[in-house]
């Protein structure tokens, strides 16, 4: 069986204090091999939990995750990260950020800066390969981010929040990159986002999850991320399905949390 | 409450002290604001307000437009030279800069004998004030006539001396006649006249005290020439002083300085990476690290001494424990500060244990130790010289100590100048080091 299942997952964290709160309650989602899914959803509503368990940071309470047809039990290679922000390594050049992977698992040099030259090119950072990471603006250092997950050759990505920190241009650039990227290399990407419209943009499937427990709301299939594929992002915004969509889903989130302002105002 | 009373008392001597010198801090200021005045004129007129500064109007407060002014940096130290010769009469100086100095040469003074008729006469003191640990006599002058007698004395320069002029006289203190008048000036046990080269006092028993005045110069017992303290270092780098050269002295400090500290970081690091990295291993060492680092390595000489004697072990042992936990604690908290995404990162990239100790933990840590490589490098050098104070047979601390006792001013001077411009070098390299060896200091 391959693709990603997420098998009613649960997860809950006892606090020092005795109580424990319910980050994630049968949670279940089956991804096909090649899959776009962004995540949306409240602060708190545990996208971030559901990330770090598929990714293996954490055991969930109760259920599982099953990768290619086998148990996910811990971090491994098969499932690269890309993190909002400063998960590079600053004591390292461009050029051995993106190298890490294949230097970990002992790759040749050759074979090695052969993956890392082609991942630069298709990034655009070529010209910036012995250059420290410190020296490169936020936009470039993501760029490097999605280099060093991709030169691993994971099946699935993870990512984030990977353009959250980034100004509104660089962000719309990096998103049409993220879209040429799992078009080109057919990559399953798991998207967390704060935006609507990048959820929307970035998502061939879009699930919205509610807080307390987190759990998933609702789920959309979606045109957008195929149409954008190599296109203006600008354009596919127009289109009059989008900004439905959008505004259905931004009218959910608005309520889930004046639902959550309500409760903490009643307690 | 006795203790308070006592306090009190000292408290008080501080502040009396402080008071007095007073005068010359506000002078001093007075000399920093005029030089202030003088400079930014100077500026002003060569340099119209062009650069991005001269358009801001609010700068005070603005750290950012704080920077440290080099032409002040340098008229102060100049200033200090310049003090230090004018107070120390150094030759290095043009005269008119000097403070007044002590009289040196020939003077003479006239005193008055009144004997118990009512008779009176006058008669010469010659005195020469000569360089100390010149061996001058006093100079040979004719009695005169009358019946006070001439006198003559030589005395080092800084120096009084009681002199009995009427032992001479034909009638002294023994007659009921005695010493009413100094050049003119009426005079009594107790008082004193003031004469051309400085002052004569009268004793309780009538002897005359002569004082040639001191002038406001240091007495080079107190404050060495800056070319004294010169050619005392040139001297002592060839000869060299308690049968070491300076080189030797110098030496033998940094070598027991680096050798502590390198032992220190060689346990200490490791150690820090254990707390860092393990609940039990910092279970175990968090009570004895927090105890000892704030135990001055100075309170442990006594203890050292009296386990390892004062040889060279002892000291190493010293500086050892000095650089031990400092190194302890910035390690600990350099594997403590990694980013945990970092770590994430590079597991999710396929990296084991070891290898995200190697390539993650390891460099992430090395800016935290490089700060506290500087600390414990001051704080070893600090606690060197101090060890050294108390008891060695070689070394810059001992070097000073040697030379208090046998008050050569010069060389204690020497001396500090020589450790503070280590002390400074050790931390100016120890920057650079940190500049080529982590270049992303603060930079993740």
């Amino acid at each position: 069986m391959s693709g990603l299942q997420i098998d009613r997952l649960s997860m809950r964290f006892d606090l020092p204090n005795g109580s424990s709160v319910q980050a994630l309650k049968d949670v279940s989602l089956d991804l096909k091999a090649g899959e776009l899914l962004s995540v949306l959803g409240p602060s708190g509503c545990g996208k971030t939990t559901l990330l770090n368990i598929v990714a293996g940071f954490l055991a969930p309470t109760d259920g599982q995750i099953v990768l290619n047809g086998h148990q996910v039990t811990g971090p491994d290679a098969e499932r690269g990260m890309v993190f909002q922000q400063g998960a590079l390594f600053e004591w390292m050049s461009v050029r051995e950020n993106v190298g890490f992977g294949p230097s970990m698992k002992g790759m040749p040099k050759a074979e090695k800066s052969k993956i890392v030259d082609h991942l630069l090119d298709v990034v655009g950072l070529q010209d910036f390969k012995e250059k420290a990471v410190y020296e490169l603006s936020g936009g470039m250092q993501q760029r490097v981010a999605l280099a060093r997950c991709l030169a691993n050759e994971p099946d699935v990505i993870l990512m984030d929040e990977p353009l959250g920190a980034l100004d509104a241009l660089t962000r719309e650039k990096m998103q049409g990159l993220v879209l040429k990227l799992w078009k080109e290399t057919g990559k399953t990407i798991i998207l967390i986002t704060h935006s609507v419209e990048e959820a929307l943009l970035l998502g061939e499937r879009l699930i919205v999850m509610a807080p307390r427990p987190g759990r998933i709301h609702t789920e959309y299939r979606l045109p957008f991320a195929e149409m954008g594929v190599g296109q203006d992002l600008r354009d596919v915004k127009k289109h009059p399905k989008f900004a439905e969509v959008r505004e259905e889903i931004l009218g959910m989130i608005w309520d889930m949390e004046e639902e959550i302002m309500g409760r903490t105002e009643e307690a | 409450m006795e203790l308070l009373g006592n306090l009190w008392g000292e408290l008080w001597a501080v502040l009396t002290t402080l008071l007095a010198a007073a005068p010359y801090i506000i002078g001093y200021v007075l000399i920093i604001l005029l030089m202030m005045v003088i400079y930014t004129g100077i500026r002003r007129l060569l340099t119209p307000k062009s650069d991005y500064g001269s358009l801001k109007t609010v700068t005070f407060g603005d750290e950012s437009a704080v920077t440290s002014n080099t032409a002040a940096s340098i008229v102060s130290i100049v200033l200090i030279f310049v003090l230090w010769g004018a107070f120390t009469g150094s030759k290095l100086l043009p005269g008119f800069l000097h403070a007044p100095g002590p009289f040196f040469g020939d003077a003479s003074f006239e005193y008055t004998i009144t004997t118990p008729d009512g008779d009176s006469d006058t008669a010469t003191v010659s005195v020469v004030v000569h360089p100390t640990g010149e061996e001058v006599d006093a100079p040979e002058v004719a009695e005169g006539d009358g019946i006070a007698k001439n006198d003559s004395v030589a005395i080092p320069v800084y120096r009084s001396e009681l002199l009995r002029v009427d032992r001479n006289d034909e009638m002294g203190r023994d007659e009921e006649t005695f010493i009413t008048a100094v050049d003119g000036q009426a005079i009594a046990p107790g008082n004193s006249v003031d004469v051309a080269f400085g002052r004569v006092a009268m004793s309780d028993k009538g002897t005359l005290n002569i004082i040639p005045s001191t002038g406001v110069q240091m007495e080079p017992i107190w404050l060495p020439s800056p070319e004294a303290v010169w050619s005392r270092l040139s001297d002592i780098a060839t000869v060299g002083y308690r049968n070491s050269t300076l080189a030797e002295h110098l030496g033998y400090s940094l070598f027991r300085v680096v050798v502590g500290f390198v032992l220190g970081a060689i346990v200490g690091i490791p150690l820090g990476y254990a707390m860092g990295l393990s609940n039990w291993f910092r279970g175990w060492f968090d009570p004895i690290v927090e105890f000892m680092r704030p135990v001055p390595p100075l309170a442990l000489i006594p203890l050292v001494i009296i386990w390892a004697g004062i040889g060279e072990v002892g000291k190493i042992i010293l500086l050892f424990l000095a650089a031990l936990w400092i190194m302890a604690i910035a390690a600990r908290s350099g594997v403590s500060g990694v980013r945990i995404s970092k770590v994430h990162a590079a597991y999710s990239l396929g990296a084991s244990k070891w290898q995200i100790m190697r390539h993650v933990i390891i460099p992430n840590s090395l800016p935290e130790i490089f700060t506290g490589a500087r600390v414990a490098m001051g704080v070893c050098w600090g606690t060197v010289v101090a060890a050294e104070l108390v008891a060695a047979e070689k070394g810059a601390g001992m070097m000073i100590m040697v030379a208090s006792k046998f008050q050569s001013t010069d060389i204690v001077l020497m001396g500090i100048i020589l450790i503070g411009i280590i002390g400074f070098s050790i931390d100016m390299l120890m920057r650079q080091a940190e500049k080529w060896l982590v270049p992303w200091k603060g930079k993740g």
